[in-house]
């Protein structure tokens, strides 16, 4: 592989051949704004946020697409740059229902903080409202096409890596609008609620329902393992005053940025009220509330009794290909050391 | 099967047999202009009416054929009468009645009806018609400063035939350039030629043509951009309805030097006679093996075929062409990587206009010497350009490149009717600029269109008059792309929709100061930040009248005046109180009753209720109607 | 699992998840991955829309097949004869890669004994497919230069498990297709610990890492490791243990994270065993329908309130972290545990995750390299015997874990454990839906996943709908030699005739009410995927 030297704001660095400017910029540190950029996807260059200057080219070049070459010298922010970006900020949101205050992304809506990145506070323009309807018609999300930016993450994420086909394009122009064949609404359409497009939104155009209970600023995010099915996915759980409030995708091995229905939205489990909070002793036929020292009590002699009764191989173990590996250890090494069987099993099989 | 050059020799000559037999054996050939243009004038009565009429006058020794069109659309139906021996003699205007006259006097009495003829009286005025003498086509202004090359065939051949393209050369280049050139030769002779794309772009075909050839060998492809799709512009067509090998053969020509072996025409749809002969001179190349697999017995294959599109007018845009031949949303994709290293399906692929092919086999047959010889500097060969607006000669007209405008719109085009000032015109269609009065004599090239703030685009020319509102007119163009956007990116998608409302607030009289800064900033970002060519010429008509005509717009914002008197809400019709008679007829052709008087009161219009249709000025005998 | 240790000396997952988008040609055996595993279905989908082909073969019409070049939809219980017919077809037409054949593996001579006689002709009239299908399949699988075969629960829930895993290795081996790069021989593990609850040695015969508990050198090592004698009595499976219940020679069973009341099969046997036992401790998270039956039940943490490592099905070990706290009184898992092993007077060793991965570690070699300092850079994959072993994406490069050479362990089609007859005369087969994972212990839990799919059903062609007068959406008696449960029809063609499919996650209208107690003789694995049964529409359907 050929390493290229490229020249960023003044820092140097090596890079791949075919490391686009925007990557180089994430090796330095660099920010730059995008919209429709989105890691594993081949890029659009549509939204035209992420321009930089490249030193000899006559035009500002799109980051995202733009591929370094032997010392090629950029620059990230420059007047005629900021006029850019903030010019394409001014388009978007005269086409924008501006309603941060009830919007449930304010606090992590991209065209919200960069508009206050680029200054714009007031909207000079605005484009009348086309009469599209919210569709709040998923189990799980709700989509008002008028915070749609078309930035078309969700088309493409839905069509290229979902591979769902659920989300189109329809109308030209400036009646372009996200939507489903026929202007279905989601309950009615192929859509399987994996929630990819949701995820990917930059805006509330696209969002979980549960989010218009928390603001991004009120969370934190916790990067875990989905506990459904074997693939492994990378997520956050993103947690308000110690309650799962959602799950977003990360970029795992596995799963690289995507998740199912289960792992995006299925969570509710972790709080639901009928999970169990104390210990439980069968007494008279009833199983009733006990504390830990009762109940383990209770564990450790009725096992022992059997053990010394009838040997430890009257005794069996069934750990769980549900839960962690530590806590399959710590099971087999339970009835191995402790009760002095190998009469271990999981649910591997079943 | 055309198998060697021979073999297309000796067709060649089967067919000159062919038509001269006819000639022989006939006593008068009839052609009728049967491009879209000339059946849509009636030339399909027309031609009925010559068969009837031959039909009973017991005429049989008389052929009667259609051919494409001529490029004279102003005088449509079109139909050229050949008796040998005898100057050929073209009837404009033609209708059935005219067309029994023409076979009762000219077939069946030998004599021209010389006030009907274009190259006689036909385009005189009525008191010296009768004394014209029929004349050459080359002695009628409108053809004499044309040099045709692109159109070389239209109106002259049968386009459903594949002998009459091969009596005027066809297929000679293809076979020349398989036959004695490699891919690299033909490459180096059309770049030595000089032609430039003749779409819009304006890149130099031979340069384009050599980036895909450079690219490794494997499945390439070439595509003929024939969705023609500026407001007025139809070049495109008339080439294809007149004559279609020539594309044809180009793309064949262009299919080998890059070392393609399949081809797309992507036309729109709304083309059906373009489509059909186009079809068939695909399946007449194909079954005499000029399309096919080893061409002329070489190595070569290709095969062709055609694509429709449904006239969107991005997908004239190359990349959003190649995305509506895959079967995609028709949009734009982002350049690099060019169409010549990624394109359809991601292999390099050549996009050339129809015009651009139909100039390939010419340039291969004459010598790029020959076609370098023609034109300006920087700007070889010559232009088809669609003469439409506030002239006389509407039509097409194929001239050098760096003749003048004057001389266009005079002299070819017959100048502005009705004796209006010309007061600009528009090139390159809605991403187009104007071109005001004081540059008539700039000679039209590539590069002096480019420095008067517009493009030659696909050669469009609109020409406007006096009383052409320049802020409507733009207003007009920006309606045509912000309708057109494909609404991927914000400049184009919510930009231009900015510009546009606020150009509609101007015309209606809502312009507030700063509105004019406001366009020019709106336009001026548009053009640098859209992702393709429609977003980053869609402001050009706004900001070229702007450079202009500013104080028209001035005008508009500040006085609530159209001086054209185009923009309704910035004009009242009024009926001046001491020139009015009081006839009444104004009253009485007012469609909806808003004008009053009677005989002892001069009569006045309820301002409230008028649509300001302008019947009553029109009516009023004795202009006592203005507009203020 | 048990095959592929047979056949390549390691049961598990051979390649990576992630290769699958460079795949050229895929061939899917009893997995339905777009519903069961649906971020690797679409992770096949994009491979397919790059251009890869897709093999299908399953008795459903799954989403998959119909981007599929070939469907087999084949009887439920005969893919050994497909993969036989397969391998006939590769093998007669000269398309098995001669030179890989020769030098990596042994036993091909044994492999053509058996299938020489599964002709194309003879596999297709077992399995009910054309032959041409199996002959085009086989012709495009051994065509592929990436041909990943992923596989699940479609093949190893049956009484032939194990053979047909092994068949599904031969085929493998027969291509060259393992320990090469986007190739390999995969499957797609039912749950999200399974391979690490199988990698920690919660199985009878082996501590973690598959070292074998008979084998006394490992057993002085773990009794070294953790201070105690150990056992060398070999341990009972899980259904063993049951059937001990049964007859009474088990007399306390402790489950933990478990509910086999409704994912075992045979519930009825299931509950006589639990009811049969002398005391039953559950551990879980909620009061399942066999914590029911307990005499202790202990409430533990999720997934989202321990510290903690699972291990996916590629053998990648990632880590689990806590995000809150655990409702109540609830404990970790491990925590229960090693206050257990306390009370027995055993240290357990440990006092956080962390500390028993890091024991993990001493103790299992293929996993000497992770930590969870480690896990914080890197995910990796096992085996890692060291700090500086980048991980083991591909198995068997060069050299299989068994050894230089892989084994051919071929089979013939062994017929399943219960074939429709007069009285039974129909085939279910069972099965997961995307909306839910296993018993809905936690995807029941969300009133959403419930509105959009909350009650059992079965699928049923309309032509078997006709002849038993059943309605879509009408109620339906279903009913094996083991019991008898009412569901909902749903006609289909998703389903061949005299084919039924249900999913096993409901209580209501439970399905292994119905499955049968066959197992593979040596997996132990239930044959969910196949028993007989009668349908008939339902007295309450008026």
């Amino acid at each position: 592989m050929q390493m290229l030297n490229v020249t960023i704001d003044g820092q140097r660095l090596q890079v791949k051949e075919g490391t686009t400017i925007l990557e180089a910029c994430e090796l330095t540190g660099v920010e730059i704004p995008t919209l429709c950029y989105l890691k594993h996807l081949a890029p659009e260059g549509s939204c035209r946020m992420c321009v930089v200057e490249v030193k000899g080219a006559r035009d500002l070049k799109v980051s995202c697409a733009t591929m370094c070459d032997e010392g090629m010298e950029v620059v990230t922010m420059n007047e005629k740059i900021y006029a850019w970006r903030r010019f394409i900020i001014e388009m978007l949101l005269a086409d924008h229902h501006i309603d941060c205050f009830s919007c449930s992304d304010t606090g992590q809506c991209k065209l919200y903080q960069y508009a206050l990145d680029y200054g714009v506070n007031e909207p000079r323009f605005k484009v009348e409202a086309r009469d599209w309807e919210k569709d709040e018609s998923n189990k799980f999300f709700d989509y008002d096409p008028h915070k749609c930016i078309l930035c078309r993450r969700c088309v493409r994420v839905c069509n290229e890596r979902q591979n769902n086909h659920t989300l189109s394009l329809n109308g030209r122009g400036i009646d372009t609008v996200v939507g489903m064949p026929f202007n279905e609404l989601f309950i009615d359409s192929n859509c399987v609620s994996c929630g990819n497009c949701v995820s990917v939104c930059p805006t509330g155009a696209l969002s979980t329902k549960s989010s218009k209970h928390y603001r991004a600023w009120e969370v934190t995010k916790t990067r875990t393992t989905c506990s459904y099915c074997a693939v492994g996915c990378q997520m956050d759980l993103v947690v308000k005053k110690g309650k799962v409030v959602g799950v977003e995708p990360a970029d795992g091995h596995s799963n690289k940025g995507l998740l199912c229905v289960k792992g995006k939205f299925a969570y509710k489990f972790i709080d639901h009220p009928d999970r169990l909070t104390t210990p439980l002793i069968r007494k008279d036929g009833v199983l009733e509330p006990a504390s830990w020292d009762e109940a383990l009590d209770c564990v450790v002699d009725n096992l022992q009794r059997i053990k010394a009764e009838s040997g430890p191989d009257a005794i069996a173990g069934f750990s769980s290909s549900r839960t962690t590996n530590e806590d399959n250890y710590a099971f087999m090494k339970m009835m191995r050391a402790a009760i002095g069987t190998n009469n271990v099993d999981n649910c591997a099989r079943v | 099967m055309i198998r060697t050059l021979q073999d297309l020799k000796e067709f060649q000559e089967r067919q000159e047999e062919r038509l001269r037999q006819q000639e022989a054996t006939t006593r008068a050939q009839i052609f009728v202009g049967m491009g879209t243009c000339g059946i849509a004038a009636g030339a399909q009565d027309v031609y009925d009416a010559i068969c009837d009429e031959l039909k009973k006058r017991n005429i049989e020794d008389v052929v009667v054929a259609q051919t494409g069109c001529i490029g004279f659309c102003a005088q449509e139906p079109l139909a050229e009468v050949n008796l040998p021996g005898s100057q050929k003699v073209l009837y404009g205007h033609v209708d059935p009645e005219k067309a029994r006259e023409i076979v009762a006097q000219h077939i069946e009495g030998g004599k021209a009806v010389s006030q009907w003829a274009v190259n006689g009286g036909g385009m005189l005025a009525e008191e010296l018609q009768a004394e014209a003498q029929i004349v050459d086509y080359n002695e009628v202004p409108f053809f004499k400063h044309q040099v045709r090359i692109a159109l070389r065939n239209c109106g002259v051949i049968n386009p459903e035939s594949l002998g009459e393209y091969t009596v005027r050369d066809g297929y000679r280049s293809l076979a020349k350039v398989l036959t004695e050139m490699t891919p690299a030769e033909v490459i180096e002779e059309i770049k030595k030629s000089g032609l430039r794309g003749r779409g819009g772009g304006g890149f130099s075909t031979g340069t384009k043509w050599d980036f895909a050839h450079k690219q490794p060998p494997g499945q390439k492809y070439i595509v003929c951009n024939a969705d023609e799709g500026d407001p007025g512009a139809f070049m495109d067509r008339s080439i294809l309805e007149g004559d279609p090998h020539s594309v044809v053969e180009g793309m064949a020509i262009g299919a080998y030097a890059i070392g393609a072996n399949k081809g797309y025409v992507y036309c729109r749809a709304e083309y059906p006679i373009a489509v059909k002969r186009l079809n068939l001179a695909i399946s007449q190349a194909k079954e005499q093996g000029l399309l096919g697999k080893n061409i002329f017995g070489t190595d070569f294959e290709f095969d062709l075929e055609v694509r429709l599109g449904a006239g969107a007018f991005v997908c004239g845009e190359e990349t959003a062409l190649l995305a509506s031949i895959e079967g995609e949303r028709g949009e734009p994709r982002l350049r690099p990587p060019y169409p010549a290293v990624s394109g359809l399906w991601g292999k390099p692929t050549i996009i050339n206009n129809v015009e651009t092919f139909a100039n390939i086999a010419p340039i291969i047959n004459k010598g790029s010497g020959w076609f370098g010889s023609i034109g300006s500097d920087n700007s070889k060969g010559t232009k088809v350009f669609a003469l439409a607006g506030e002239i006389n000669n509407i039509g097409l007209a194929e001239i050098p490149m760096g003749t003048t405008l004057r001389e266009v719109i005079y002299d070819i085009g017959g100048g502005v009717p009705e004796g209006k000032r010309f007061k600009g015109a528009q090139t390159g269609g809605p991403s187009g600029g104007c071109i005001p009065a004081e540059y008539l004599d700039t000679p039209i090239d590539y590069d002096n269109l480019a420095k008067l703030g517009t493009i030659m685009g696909s050669g469009g020319l609109i020409i406007m008059a006096e009383d052409t509102c320049m802020v409507d007119l733009a207003r007009f163009f920006l309606d045509f792309t912000q309708e057109e956007s494909c609404g991927k990116c914000p400049p184009c998608r919510v930009g231009t929709t900015v510009m546009l409302d606020m150009l509609n607030r101007i015309v209606e009289g809502k312009g507030e100061a700063g509105d004019l800064e406001k366009l020019e900033e709106l336009g001026k970002n548009i053009k640098a930040a859209s992702l393709c060519g429609l977003g980053q010429t869609a402001p050009n008509p706004v900001l070229s009248t702007m450079r202009y005509f500013r104080e028209e717009y001035e005008e508009h914002v500040r006085d609530k005046k159209c001086r054209a008197g185009v923009c309704t809400a910035l004009f009242q019709y009024y009926i001046i109180p001491e020139k009015c008679k009081r006839c009444g007829i104004c009253a009485k052709v007012c469609p909806v009753q808003c004008i009053s008087g009677d005989r002892k009161t001069p009569y006045v219009i309820d301002q409230d209720l008028c649509i300001k249709c302008g019947a009553c000025m029109e009516a009023c005998p004795f202009d006592s109607i203005i507009k203020r | 699992m048990a095959g592929l240790a047979i056949t390549l000396g390691s049961g598990a997952m051979t390649n990576s998840v992630a290769e699958v988008v460079d795949a050229d040609v895929i061939f899917l055996i009893g997995s339905n991955p777009t519903e069961a595993h649906p971020v690797m279905g679409t992770q096949i989908r994009q491979a397919r829309k790059r251009g890869a082909k897709l093999i299908v073969a399953d008795p459903r019409v799954i989403d998959l097949a119909k981007e599929a070049v070939v469907h087999l939809q084949l009887t439920p219980g005969t893919n050994i004869a497909l993969l036989n017919g397969m391998m006939h077809t590769i093998i007669t037409e000269g398309l098995m890669d001669k030179h890989y054949v020769e030098n990596q593996t042994e036993g091909f001579d044994e492999l053509w004994d058996i299938v020489k006689d599964y002709t194309p002709e003879k596999a297709g009239e077992i399995c009910g497919v054309d032959p041409e299908d199996i002959k085009a399949a086989a012709r495009l699988y051994a065509s592929g230069k990436r041909a990943p075969i992923y596989y699940c629960l479609g093949v190893t829930e049956h009484s032939s498990g194990t053979s047909g895993v092994m068949s599904i290795s031969n085929l493998a081996l027969l291509c060259g297709n393992v320990g090469k790069v986007g190739a390999g021989v995969n499957p797609l593990r039912g749950q999200n610990n399974v391979q690490g609850a199988c990698d920690m040695g919660a199985i009878p015969a082996m501590y973690s890492g598959y070292q074998k508990v008979s084998d006394p050198e490992i057993r002085a090592t773990f009794s070294k490791g953790w201070g105690v004698e150990l056992s060398s009595n070999p341990g009972l499976t899980s259904i063993e243990a049951m059937d001990g219940a049964v007859s009474g020679d088990m007399r306390a069973i402790y489950i933990m994270g478990e509910n086999p009341m409704l994912s075992d099969p045979n519930t009825n046997h299931v509950e006589k065993a639990l009811r049969n036992l002398d005391f039953l401790v559950v551990q879980d998270i909620f009061l399942t329908e066999t914590a029911e039956l307990a005499d202790v039940v202990l409430p533990a943490t999720c997934f989202a309130e321990k510290e903690g490592t699972f291990t996916n099905t590629e053998r990648r070990v990632q880590r689990v972290r806590k995000a809150v706290e655990g409702p109540g009184e609830s404990r970790e898992d491990w925590a229960i545990l090693a206050e257990i092993m306390r009370r027995f007077g055993v240290d357990p060793g440990f006092n956080s995750a962390k500390e028993i991965m890091d024991e993990i570690a001493k103790l299992t070699p293929s996993f000497g390299g992770i930590s969870y300092e480690r896990l914080e850079q890197e995910q990796v994959q096992w085996p890692c015997p060291t700090f500086d072993h980048p991980g083991t994406p591909i198995l068997h490069v060069g050299k299989f874990s068994r050894g230089e050479r892989a084994l051919f362990r071929p089979s013939p089609h062994i017929p399943s454990g219960e074939v429709p007859d007069d009285n039974y005369p129909m085939l279910l087969s069972t099965g997961r839906l995307l909306y839910h994972y296993n018993t809905p212990t936690m995807t029941g839990k969300n009133e959403e996943l419930m509105e959009i799919e909350g009650r059992s059903f079965i699928e049923i062609n309309p032509v078997d709908a006709a002849k038993h007068g059943l309605d879509q959406g009408g109620r339906v008696k279903v009913a094996s030699r083991r019991g008898e449960i009412e569901t909902e029809a749903r006609v289909t063609q998703r389903v061949p005739e005299g084919v039924l499919f249900m999913p096993f996650h409901f209580a209501d209208g439970a399905a292994n009410i119905l499955t049968s107690g066959e197992v593979d003789s040596i997996s132990m694995t239930p044959e969910y995927k196949v028993c007989a049964v009668k349908v008939a529409r339902a007295s309450s359907d008026a």
